[in-house]
C-alpha cells in the first residue's frame, strides 16, 4: 500500500475509494483546518462509516425507547444491561456479519460470533447462550448449500470451542438473500454484580494496554466494506474477512473477566476491538472520557512487517481487547495476563487534552482531535419514498386446500418450517449445563445457576411481512419475539437488533428502514421492551438486488420461577387442546401463498398490538396460575402447522375439531397461541382466558377437522418427514 | 478426600464437573491447574474434562498430554486410583496412553450434540456399579472428534478384559464396536464421549450421568 501525500490523496479523490464524501472530505479539512494525511483519511473514513457512525440511521434510532426502570445500560456500550433482581443483571448485544460470511462464510460466521463474545466479556459479563439469526437463498443451488454449510461450521467451531452453548435462532430461504446471505448473532450474558465497566480512557497519565492475538493485515476496511454495497467483483474481496481462533478468545476472556472480576480497582476502561479495529477502540474510550491519547505504534504486537499506520490502526485482526489501567500498575497486568498464555503490551497514555496522536518511528503520524473522529461525524436523514409495491392491489389469493393432508404434509417439509435440527445438532448447545430447553421449542431457556430464575431468549423476523408492510412487519418482529418469550414462561425484559437493510441512498429503502422502525418502537413501548443494544447493516444489496427488509429482533425475558417453564410439546394423553386468539383469512405473506404462488404478494392482514399484547398477558397469567402442560405460538404455516409441532417431541396425538374453513388452518393471523390443558383443570382455565377448547391429545393421530375437511395423518410418518426435510434438501 | 478436576487451557467443561461434584454428590471438588507438578496428598480421584485444550487445533489432546501435570496423573492412575476423562478428557487419556486406542474425526465429519442413549456392557467396574447390567441409559455427546478407534488385536483385548464400560444405541460418530466408553485393563482409568455431568440433575433432563459419579463415590466410601 502506498501511502499518498494530502495533496495527492484531495487531487485523486482517494477519500471516495474509502466511502467518505467530498463534502466529508471538506468537513474533514474544515475540522482540522489542514489536509489530512494519508492515516488520518483513512481514521475518518473508518470512524466515519455507516457501521461506526450510523450516519444515515441515527435520527431513526432515536425513535426507539432505550430507558425503563430495570435497564442499567442502553446502547452506547459494548452491550445493554437489564436487571434481574436479587444483585443480578444479563447483559445482551447482536452484530451482523453480513458480507464477511459472504464472501468467506466460515471465518465470516466464526468471526462474528467471536465478535459480539467480546462485548458482552467486556461488560464483565460471562457469555452464557448464543444465538443465530441466518437467511440465505433457496436450497436449489450448490453455492447456497456451501454458504449454509460452512457458516453453520463456523458458528459451532467458535462456540463449540471457547464453551459458550449456541442454544437458538431462526433461518429463512429467500431469493433476494441469494448473493448477500444475512448472518446476524446474539450473545447473551450474566452479571453478578451490578457494577457495570465502561468503555472509557479517563485520567491523563493512565495506561492503555492492548492485549490478545497479534496485529495483521486482515480485515483492513471491514467497516468501510460493510458499508458499501456488494458487487461480483467483491465478492472476491477476501482479504477483508479475518480469521477467528476461539482458543486465543477462550483465554482473552478468561483474563478479562479474571481483570475485571479481581482487580477492578486498577481498571479504568475496557473495549473490544471490533470494527474499525484499534482505531475505533482507542478513539471511543477516549472520546467517551474526554480525553485525548498517544499511541506508540511500534509497541503494537504485530503479526506481519512493515505493516503502515493505516493497517495497524485499521485492521480487524481478532481477539484482541484496548484497556484502560491506572498509572503504576503495569506489572500487574502483564502477570495476569500471562497467567493466561496471553500478551499485554503497554501501547500508549492518556492525555490530559482532547488530542489523539499516532507516533511511529519517532514521528507523529496522526494528530487530530478525538471528538471530530468520534462525535462529528455527519448524520443525513435521507428521502425516502413509499415504495409502489406497497399500493399494489392483491390478487386474492386463497390456497388451495382441495388435498389438505397433503398441503400440511408440504408445509412441514418446507425449509422455513421443517426442524432445523440438522443445523443446531452440530453446535454445542449443553456446555456450562445450564440449558433447561433445548434448541427446538419457541424460546431456549437457561436457568440462572443457584437461584429459581432462568432467562428466555429468541431471535425473530419475517423479513416476507416486512416486504408487504415495513411498519406493520416491524411491529409484529417485536410482539413475535414477545410471544416465544411469553410461551416459554418469560416475561420480556428488552430487545437487542440487527437492521439489516438495503442502500439508505435509495428513497424506497429509506422508506423501509423508516417505516420498520417506527414500528418496531411502538411495539417496543406496548411491551415495554426497550431497545438496549443493537447494530445497523445497510447496503445489503448485490448487483443492485437489495434484501427486504430484515430487522432481527433477540429479546431476553425473565422466568421467575423454574415452575413456569413451559415448552410447546403436549405431555399427556387426554389433555384439552385450546386455541387462544381470533383466526381470519390472513394468507398474504404466508408460508402457503409463497408455496402455493412461488412469491408473496399483495396488503399484510390486519394487526394489532393491544389484542397482541392481552392475549400475551392471558398466557402469562395462565403460566403462573400453574393451569397449561404446553404452550406454543403460531407462526409460519399456521394452526394446523403449531398444532402437528406439538405432537412430534413426546409424539402425542391429537384430535382438533375446527368451526373454520380448511384455508385458515394456513392463515397466519398474529396474537394465537396453541395451549395444553389437564383436563381437571379446564374450568379454571376456561374462566381464566376464555379460550375456545378444540380438542383433546392422544393416540397416535394428528387429525383436525373443519367445516369442510378432514386430516389424519400418523404422528410418526409427519414428525419423519418434518425431521428430515432440512437435511435431505441440503444434500 | 478430594476430588481433582484438571484445567488445561482451553477446558470449557471445568466448572461443570466442579459443580455437579459439589452440589449433587456433596464431595469436595478442587481444580489443578495443569501446570502443577503434583496432584494434592489429599487427591482420591482425577478428573479430566471436557474442553478443546489448546484449542485442539493439532489432534485432539495431542498437545494437553505434555503438560507438566500429567507425569503425576500417570503415577496416581499406575497406582490404581480412579482417573476418568470425559470427551477431551478421554482423547488426552488415550494420547497419553493411559488408555489404549484413539479417537478420530467423527465418520460424518460433522460435531454433533444430542441426547444419546447408551448400553451399559459392564456393570462391575469403579465407574459403572450404580447401573444394571444392559441398562440403556441417556448421557449427551458433544463432539467432534468421538469417532473411537483401535485395532483388531486391541479390541479383542479389550473384549476378553472387559473393558468396553458403555456402547452407544444408534451409533453417532461411527467408532468401531459402537463404544462410547471403556476401561484400561485395570479397571481404574476410564474415558468415554458422552457427558456424565450434563445427566446429572432432572431438570437437564435426566440423572443416568450421576450414577457413573455416584459408582466412583461409593467404592471410594468403600474403602
Amino acid at each position: 500500500m502506498i501511502e499518498l501525500q494530502p495533496r495527492e490523496i484531495e487531487e485523486q479523490k482517494l477519500y471516495q475509494q474509502w466511502g467518505l464524501s467530498e463534502a466529508e472530505f471538506d468537513k474533514v479539512q474544515e475540522l482540522l483546518g489542514r489536509l489530512p494525511n494519508f492515516t488520518e483519511t483513512g481514521l475518518f473514513a473508518a470512524m466515519w462509516s455507516e457501521h461506526c457512525a450510523y450516519k444515515n440511521s441515527k435520527p431513526l434510532l432515536k425513535q426507539f425507547p432505550t430507558t425503563g426502570k430495570n435497564i442499567l445500560q442502553g446502547p452506547g456500550e459494548g452491550a445493554g444491561i437489564i436487571d434481574i433482581g436479587d444483585g443480578q443483571a444479563v447483559v445482551f448485544k447482536a452484530e451482523s456479519h453480513n458480507h464477511p460470511t459472504a464472501v468467506e462464510p466460515y471465518q465470516g460466521a466464526a468471526t462474528g460470533v467471536g465478535g459480539i463474545i467480546r462485548d458482552i466479556f467486556s461488560m464483565g459479563a460471562r457469555p452464557i447462550a448464543m444465538l443465530d439469526s441466518l437467511h440465505f437463498g433457496p436450497l436449489d443451488n450448490d453455492h447456497t448449500k456451501y454458504l449454509i454449510d460452512q457458516t453453520v461450521a463456523g458458528i459451532g467451531d467458535y462456540g463449540n470451542c471457547i464453551g459458550i452453548p449456541t442454544v437458538g435462532g431462526e433461518m429463512t430461504f429467500e431469493d433476494v438473500y441469494q448473493g448477500n446471505p444475512l448472518m446476524n448473532g446474539m450473545c447473551v450474558g450474566l452479571l453478578d454484580s451490578v457494577q457495570q465497566q465502561k468503555g472509557a480512557a479517563a485520567g491523563a497519565g493512565n495506561l492503555i494496554f492492548y492485549v490478545g492475538a497479534k496485529t495483521g493485515r486482515d480485515g483492513i476496511q471491514g467497516a468501510i466494506f460493510a458499508s458499501a454495497e456488494f458487487n461480483d467483483e467483491q465478492e472476491s474481496q477476501r482479504s477483508a474477512v479475518q480469521v477467528g481462533d476461539p482458543f486465543a478468545e477462550k483465554m482473552v476472556m478468561e483474563a478479562c473477566l479474571d481483570l475485571i472480576e479481581n482487580h477492578a480497582d486498577i481498571l479504568v476502561g475496557i473495549q473490544d476491538m471490533g470494527a474499525a479495529g484499534l482505531v475505533s477502540s482507542s478513539a471511543e474510550m477516549g472520546a467517551k472520557a474526554g480525553f485525548g491519547m498517544d499511541l506508540n505504534l511500534d509497541l503494537v504486537p504485530q503479526r506481519e512487517a512493515d505493516m503502515i499506520p493505516y493497517e495497524l490502526m485499521l485492521s480487524e485482526s481478532q481477539e484482541r481487547m484496548l484497556l484502560c489501567i491506572k498509572k503504576g500498575h503495569a506489572d500487574e497486568v502483564i502477570e495476569l495476563f500471562n497467567q493466561y498464555e496471553t500478551e499485554a503490551v503497554e501501547i500508549g497514555t492518556v492525555r490530559d487534552d482532547q488530542q489523539y496522536i499516532l507516533h511511529q518511528h519517532d514521528e507523529v503520524v496522526a494528530n487530530v482531535d478525538v471528538k471530530a473522529l468520534v462525535d462529528e461525524a455527519p448524520v443525513y436523514r435521507k428521502p425516502s419514498s413509499r415504495p409502489a409495491r406497497l399500493d399494489k392491489e392483491s390478487t386474492g389469493f386463497e390456497p388451495d386446500t382441495s388435498k389438505v393432508a397433503e398441503v400440511l404434509m408440504d408445509l412441514l417439509q418446507q425449509p422455513a418450517i421443517a426442524s432445523k435440527e440438522s443445523v443446531y445438532h452440530r453446535y454445542d448447545s449443553q456446555v456450562q449445563t445450564n440449558t433447561v430447553v433445548l434448541p427446538g421449542s419457541d424460546a431456549a431457556v437457561i436457568r440462572v445457576r443457584n437461584t429459581d430464575k432462568a432467562l428466555a431468549m429468541t431471535t425473530d423476523a419475517n423479513p416476507r411481512y416486512l416486504f408487504l408492510d415495513p411498519h406493520k412487519g416491524g411491529q409484529i418482529a417485536v410482539a413475535e419475539a414477545a410471544r416465544n418469550i411469553v410461551a416459554s414462561g418469560g416475561m420480556p425484559l428488552g430487545i437487542t437488533d440487527c437492521l439489516n437493510f438495503g442502500s439508505p441512498e435509495d428513497p424506497e429503502i429509506y422508506y423501509e428502514l423508516e417505516q420498520a422502525t417506527k414500528g418496531m418502537s411502538e411495539a417496543c413501548r406496548q411491551f415495554e421492551t426497550p431497545v438496549i443494544s443493537g447494530n445497523v447493516s445497510l447496503y445489503n444489496e448485490f448487483n443492485g438486488q437489495a434484501i427486504y427488509p430484515t430487522p432481527m429482533v433477540g429479546m431476553v425475558g425473565l422466568i421467575e420461577s423454574m415452575d413456569y417453564v413451559t415448552t410447546q410439546s403436549f405431555k399427556q394423553h387426554g389433555d384439552l387442546v385450546y386455541l387462544v386468539g381470533e383466526t381470519k383469512a390472513d394468507f398474504n405473506g404466508t408460508e402457503i401463498q409463497k408455496m402455493q404462488m412461488g412469491q408473496i404478494e399483495g396488503q399484510l392482514f390486519d394487526f394489532d398490538l393491544a389484542t397482541e399484547a392481552a392475549n400475551q398477558q392471558l398466557i402469562q397469567e395462565a403460566i403462573r396460575a400453574g393451569l397449561v402442560n404446553s404452550v406454543h405460538d403460531l407462526a409460519e404455516g399456521g394452526l394446523a402447522v403449531a398444532i402437528a409441532e406439538s405432537t412430534f417431541d413426546n409424539e402425542i396425538g391429537v384430535d382438533i375439531k375446527l368451526d373454520m374453513p380448511a384455508s385458515w388452518l394456513f392463515s397466519e393471523t398474529q396474537s394465537r397461541f396453541i395451549v395444553s390443558v389437564s383436563s381437571e383443570l379446564q374450568a379454571d382455565f376456561e374462566q381464566l382466558t376464555g379460550a375456545k377448547l378444540i380438542g383433546t391429545t392422544g393416540g397416535q393421530h394428528l387429525a383436525i377437522q373443519t367445516n369442510n375437511s378432514k386430516i389424519n395423518l400418523d404422528v410418526t410418518t409427519a414428525k419423519k418427514a418434518w425431521k428430515e426435510a432440512l437435511a435431505w434438501q441440503m444434500k | 478426600m478430594k476430588y481433582a478436576v484438571i484445567r488445561f487451557p482451553g477446558s470449557n467443561c471445568d466448572w461443570d464437573m466442579y459443580y455437579v461434584l459439589r452440589d449433587q454428590l456433596k464431595v469436595e471438588p478442587i481444580f489443578v491447574d495443569y501446570r502443577e507438578t503434583n496432584l494434592p496428598i489429599d487427591v482420591v480421584a482425577v478428573i479430566v474434562p471436557g474442553g478443546f485444550s489448546y484449542g485442539d487445533y493439532l489432534r485432539s489432546g495431542a498437545i494437553a498430554r505434555f503438560a507438566p501435570i500429567m507425569e503425576d496423573i500417570k503415577k496416581f492412575a499406575e497406582a490404581g486410583n480412579p482417573v476418568l476423562g470425559v470427551c477431551n478428557g478421554f482423547q488426552i487419556l488415550t494420547e497419553a496412553h493411559l488408555l489404549p486406542g484413539g479417537l478420530r474425526k467423527n465418520q460424518h465429519l460433522e460435531f454433533i450434540c444430542q441426547q444419546q442413549d447408551l448400553f451399559v456392557q459392564n456393570n462391575q467396574t469403579t465407574f459403572s456399579n450404580q447401573f444394571k447390567p444392559g441398562e440403556k441409559v441417556m448421557m449427551p455427546v458433544a463432539h467432534g472428534d468421538g469417532n473411537y478407534y483401535c485395532d483388531d488385536v486391541t479390541l479383542q483385548q479389550l473384549r476378553t478384559h472387559n473393558q468396553i464400560v458403555l456402547t452407544y444405541s444408534k451409533n453417532p460418530n461411527g467408532s468401531v464396536a459402537d463404544i462410547a466408553g471403556i476401561v484400561n485393563e485395570q479397571g481404574n482409568v476410564m474415558g468415554m464421549m458422552p457427558h456424565p455431568e450434563r445427566a446429572s440433575e432432572l431438570v437437564l433432563g435426566g440423572t443416568d450421568g450421576l450414577r457413573l459419579f455416584q459408582s466412583v463415590v461409593t467404592r471410594q466410601l468403600q474403602k
